[in-house]
């Protein structure tokens, strides 16, 4: 699920998004400092805030607020 | 006498360092305690504003340095205000740093993916599948690829309203950033992507009924919704 391949992957696949039970846009928001302060740690944020990963997946724009936070508190 | 001696300035872009507790108590004082923390707060929306702006620089080439600094500018100010509008909502889940930093986050990726779509047009009507474009497909593939899009489109005719269908078209097959199709369309993100979500189950629920997708089961201890 995480690995997506695209050259294997049916095209579909990558419009329809994924098909584990996600959060919303809002829910996302509202976790996200927590999810990857626990990522950062080394816990399994998957498990404290289910849902989020693969609202990740699916939404390009959370999934850039993600990765720049991450990146910004990984880095001091 | 000043208060110079008593609240030693710190220099723009240096915070104290200050515990989330202490944060929250500075932002919520009087005087000059919450001027000093509102502008250390500002200094760090400042940073992580900018940061955003070194990460999607690339993308932007075509906007001038100023611009983008106002925008920067912009996103920290925009920050702040909701920041002090939600303290009560900070629950110490995080570092209040890292809370805080998630609004500039946001504030700037909004304003540069806007930014970015200045002047082009969203393409609301699927003649752009531009998600599919597969070079150096084969033959093979690219028959077996549109199969694949008829069945799509079919789907797409039978099971989505009209709103449905314009929300689905523009984020995942013209692939228009969700904050640029909120502005369009006076709506929020939150909104859109939950007509998204939905119409990607019905078509995937479609396309599985006609077997051009598999069932995927929710993995172990997941929930299907
Ligand atoms: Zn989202």
């Amino acid at each position: 699920m995480s690995n997506q391949d695209d050259t294997r992957q049916n095209p579909l696949e990558r419009l329809l998004g994924p098909t584990a039970p996600e959060v919303g846009c809002d829910e996302c928001f509202d976790r996200l400092d927590e999810f990857v302060e626990l990522e950062l740690a080394d816990f399994d944020a998957d498990a404290a805030v289910p849902g989020l990963r693969a609202h990740l997946e699916g939404c390009p724009a959370c999934r850039e607020e993600h990765d720049s936070l991450l990146a910004l508190v990984a880095g001091g | 006498m000043g208060t110079a001696a008593v609240y030693p300035r710190v220099r723009m872009g240096e915070t104290l360092p200050r515990s989330s507790e202490a944060w929250v108590a500075a932002l919520r004082a009087e005087g000059a305690e919450r001027e000093q923390a509102l502008s250390d707060l500002y200094a760090l929306l400042l940073r992580a504003a900018r940061f955003e702006l070194r990460r999607r620089r690339a993308a932007l080439s075509h906007v001038r340095g100023e611009e983008l600094e106002d925008i920067a500018t912009q996103a920290a100010d925009d920050a702040l205000l909701a920041i002090l509008a939600k303290l009560d909502q900070y629950r110490g889940a995080s570092r209040f740093t890292t809370w805080a930093y998630k609004f500039a986050l946001l504030e700037a990726g909004v304003k540069l993916r806007r930014r970015g779509w200045q002047g082009r047009e969203v393409v609301l009507e699927p003649d752009a599948w531009s998600a599919f474009a597969d070079r150096g497909a084969s033959a093979q593939q690219t028959l077996e690829r549109d199969e694949l899009l008829r069945a799509l489109a079919a789907a797409m005719d039978g099971v989505l309203t009209p709103h449905q269908r314009t929300v689905f078209v523009a984020l995942a097959l013209s692939q228009v950033p969700i904050d640029v199709l909120a502005e369009r369309l006076q709506t929020t993100r939150g909104a859109l992507y939950k007509t998204l979500h939905d119409a990607r189950r019905k078509l995937r629920r479609e396309l599985v009924a006609a077997g051009y997708l598999e069932d995927q089961p929710a993995k172990a201890g997941e929930d299907k919704r």
